[in-house]
């Protein structure tokens, strides 16, 4: 239990991921890596697909990466339709570590730019649920 | 050119908004169609296979279902799915039935009612449609993640917004000659026109894709009857073989993607193995049907084809270069964008299309010169699933 807290509606409330979700309300966005053949994954794995070890650790992402794309979404599905429009990127991070989230509402769509830098953030919801957002570096 | 396992029938029903009947019924007409296309009955039939993504489908494991109303129990019959590219799944599926020896004729059957469910439901389905765990949370639905393609590809490649429009026009032009399609109407450069009240294909859905740049929801069924060498020659006239097959899966979370301006690693890779197989290059293909769920998809597609050089999508559709009389005919048949994109039946209506070309009886979509070879480039997600078929005669 406990990742049905994640994101704006979870769809998944058991993972041996879960601690990802206590992570984020201390503040932190992280992955997880194999303690075996130190491949890193985010979003985090509990198991390697690499070396199909089911040692691992967690490992806090990088500061800095740059937007590599992004989307304004002017409809949302069933159960976000408060949200739009809303805008959602994709950071890369040096490393070969990339990030999927929404970008923080402070951001006005049309400063968005392909290449921009940026950082990651955790995010609190007014109702509880607990998240992360892009924001400008 | 590998000649042992042909398309000896092709069917296809009308893509529709709101099929008046049940899937059973939707499912028959495009498979009566197939039948007597091949000129066989249900007795030479040795098996069965249904396809379609079963979030729209109110019966589960509906392959028992459907075989019983289309006459073909007690042959053994299964479901495959891989959501948008599932009949060509499918194909590939019966394809490897036949070439292994264990049957000699096996009908394929995409099928897709989307008015099935209300459009609330749809809604509610349509943002589990990728990642549930990890990316549904952010609120993501099926233009969001071509839209990222879309920024990507277009910040890199130079690609326009009246790039993109002139994709759909080019469907539209021959969603009007398809009897079969959905979307019939007409399409102009004004309905694209920003500052045109009236121009309704403008407005944003998740930018930088517009209404346009989407393709049309539709109901509707398609059936390919594939057969070996020995009944192909017994039962056909125009035999048409499927002479290469490629199919590649990538990782759902767009996290895990490479280069987002490169377009879908799916396509190339599908590609790749069925040029290779078949024997042939990009160069060899005289007409080809790719999978246009979106206007930036069919230029992606013209690279992951090899049709044009990476990044260089922009100029066949310029040059119109994949019209029907260009040097590379696409989508004649109006594309997903405006035949429509009933997601299980999909696969087979492609394929449908490109077998009559190749046996001169596309009628008004006909393309001129006499294709000998033709491609069917299918995906399912967003990326996620891939396929790729080559026909030759
Ligand atoms: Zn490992």
């Amino acid at each position: 239990m406990g990742f049905e807290k994640f994101g704006r509606k979870s769809f998944t409330a058991v993972t041996k991921t879960g601690k990802f979700v206590d992570l984020l309300i201390e503040g932190k966005v992280e992955g997880t890596t194999c303690k075996k053949c130190g491949a890193k994954f985010f979003p985090p794995r509990a198991d390697c697909a690499t070396c199909l070890s089911k040692e691992m650790e967690w490992f806090e992402m990088p500061k800095k990466g740059t937007l590599e794309t992004f989307t304004t979404a002017y409809y949302a599905p069933f159960g976000f339709e408060a949200d739009p429009p809303y805008t959602m990127g994709v950071v890369d991070f040096d490393g070969g570590l990339k990030l999927f989230a929404r970008i923080a509402k402070e951001v006005k769509p049309e400063d968005v730019r392909v290449g921009m830098g940026v950082t990651v953030r955790p995010l609190k919801y007014e109702d509880g649920q607990v998240s992360f957002e892009i924001l400008k570096a | 050119m590998e000649k042992d396992v042909a398309v000896i029938g092709v069917g296809q029903s009308s893509f529709v908004r709101g099929y008046e009947g049940s899937i059973r019924e939707l499912a028959f007409e495009a498979f009566r169609e197939a039948m007597q296309d091949a000129g066989i009955t249900q007795k030479d039939v040795d098996a069965s296979v249904f396809c379609s993504a079963p979030e729209y489908d109110k019966q589960r494991s509906p392959a028992g279902v459907l075989a019983e109303y289309l006459g073909l129990i007690p042959q053994p019959t299964f479901y495959v799915e891989t959501v948008c590219s599932s009949s060509s799944t499918g194909v590939k599926v019966g394809y490897s039935m036949i070439k292994s020896g264990l049957h000699d004729i096996v009908v394929v059957v995409g099928f897709q009612k989307m008015s099935e469910i209300t459009s609330a439901e749809s809604q509610e389905r349509m943002g589990r449609g990728a990642d549930i765990q990890w990316e549904a949370p952010f609120g993501t639905m099926m233009p969001a993640y071509y839209a990222m393609y879309a920024q990507a590809y277009m910040a890199k490649n130079g690609l326009t917004h009246d790039d993109l429009r002139d994709v759909r026009l080019k469907s539209a032009t021959y969603g009007t000659t398809n009897e079969r399609a959905v979307y019939r109407k007409g399409v102009k450069a004004a309905d694209f026109d920003p500052n045109n009240p009236e121009a309704k294909m403008a407005g944003p859905v998740a930018w930088p894709l517009r209404v346009g740049d989407c393709c049309a929801n539709a109901d509707g069924s398609s059936c390919i009857i594939l057969a070996n060498k020995e009944k192909a020659k017994a039962f056909s006239k125009k035999p048409v073989w499927i002479i290469g097959i490629g199919a590649a899966s990538e990782a759902v979370n767009m996290a895990a993607r490479p280069e987002f301006a490169k377009g879908l690693s799916v396509g190339y890779k599908a590609a790749e193995q069925a040029y290779k197989m078949a024997g042939i290059t990009a160069k060899d293909v005289k007409v080809a049907e790719v999978h246009d769920c979106f206007t930036i998809a069919e230029v992606m597609a013209y690279e992951g084809l090899g049709f044009a050089p990476m990044g260089d999508g922009k100029q066949l559709i310029r040059e119109k270069a994949t019209y029907k009389e260009g040097r590379i005919p696409v989508n004649v048949d109006g594309g997903l964008l405006s035949k429509g994109h009933p997601i299980g039946a999909t696969g087979g209506s492609q394929m449908r299309t490109i077998v009559l070309q190749l046996r001169g009886e596309a009628g008004p979509m006909q393309v001129p010169g006499d294709p000998g070879i033709g491609l069917v480039h299918n995906v399912g997600g967003v990326g996620l699933y891939g396929s790729v078929t080559i026909f030759g005669r």
